[in-house]
């Protein structure tokens, strides 16, 4: 059985490959990295920098964009 | 901003070094679905749209985002820190809309109370300060307050943002004088955020001399959003002319129009 970890992704708990990059872990979502901003532990992290951002056991990610709004 | 009419010379609108072409800024929340909002942005002429910073749904299967239908080059996408109660989570928020990579600028809102959405003025001015540090430019939406107007000023905000009535509420402009004297103690632009129900408003509003004007909701929940677009479109520009025309002054007694000489015995 493939090995997970459990991270928090914007308020609910998920099974991850651990050691995943959060670009990876973009891409395993499909979400496309130039439409998302991630924040990693209260952290945002720049484009160029989701390829060297490993994730661990309890990390909180959000992922956020733009939606209609006043 | 045009005004058709040839005496009337208008400067356009500059925001934080940024100039507008319309005084008409529009929200892109609450629309019955997103062909219609677009129609109706497109309608009404407004090239700063406002948008807020939520989470991405992670079930793929419904679209959120606003940039699926908006093109990004086409107009100026102004994010809001709308829902946040303190200036820490206002400036948290605003540093993800900087992410996003488009521009600087953050439509702050720090809103201190459930019922009534009005602001934490002491909130709003906390994160004004943090975030002009950081090389924001910041709208400060506020109340028609004007010393509150005054401190965000000198904390550096690009541009001031006095309600005309309560967020989502149409209640018009309830305080016209408060914003006029707003607007003539500030040097920097005043655009009216929030409130306004139909055109009148709209129009009433641009006659007190601000500088601009941002409404959602009056446009999205009208029965025909389109429609209602092109109304605003049309009240803001009529206001404005108005202001620059000078409106006469008031009296509380009557002076004939026609002459009084000339009278048959």
């Amino acid at each position: 059985m493939k090995q997970t970890v459990d991270v928090v992704i914007n308020g609910e708990h998920k099974p991850i490959t651990p050691g995943v990059t959060l670009l990876e872990l973009l891409a395993e979502l499909e979400l496309d990295p130039r439409t998302v901003v991630v924040e990693h532990n209260r952290r945002i992290v720049r484009r160029p920098a989701l390829a060297e951002v490993t994730v661990a056991a309890g990390d909180a990610i959000e992922l956020v964009h733009f939606v209609g709004g006043g | 901003m045009t005004t058709a009419v040839e005496t009337l010379r208008d400067a356009p609108l500059t925001i934080g070094g940024r100039t507008f072409q319309s005084r008409l800024m529009v929200g892109t929340g609450k629309y019955p679905d997103m062909d219609t909002m677009v129609r109706a942005i497109d309608t009404s002429g407004a090239e700063a749209v406002t948008v807020a910073v939520r989470r991405v749904n992670l079930d793929r299967s419904k679209e959120t985002s606003v940039l699926h239908f908006l093109d990004p080059k086409r107009f100026f996408l102004l994010a809001n820190t709308a829902g946040c109660y303190t200036a820490a989570d206002a400036v948290r928020y605003a540093r993800l809309a900087r992410e996003a990579g488009f521009n600087d600028f953050v439509k702050l809102e720090v809103i201190g109370d459930e019922e009534t959405l009005l602001p934490d003025v002491q909130g709003l001015l906390e994160a004004a300060k943090i975030l002009v540090q950081e090389g924001f430019k910041v709208l400060a939406y506020t109340n028609e307050d004007l010393v509150t107007a005054l401190r965000l000023e000198d904390a550096g905000c690009a541009a001031v943002m006095p309600l005309a009535s309560p967020i989502g509420s149409g209640l018009g402009l309830l305080n016209p004088l408060s914003v006029r004297t707003i607007k003539r103690r500030l040097h920097v632009p005043v655009i009216v955020d929030a409130g306004v129900g139909t055109a009148s408003d709209a129009c009433v509003t641009m006659e007190q001399g601000v500088d601009g004007i941002l409404m959602n909701t009056a446009i999205a929940a009208a029965q025909d959003p389109v429609a209602m677009a092109h109304a605003m479109r049309l009240a803001t520009i009529a206001g404005r002319t108005a202001y620059l025309a000078g409106r006469m002054p008031r009296r509380e007694v009557a002076m004939p129009s026609s002459p009084t000489q000339g009278m048959l015995d």
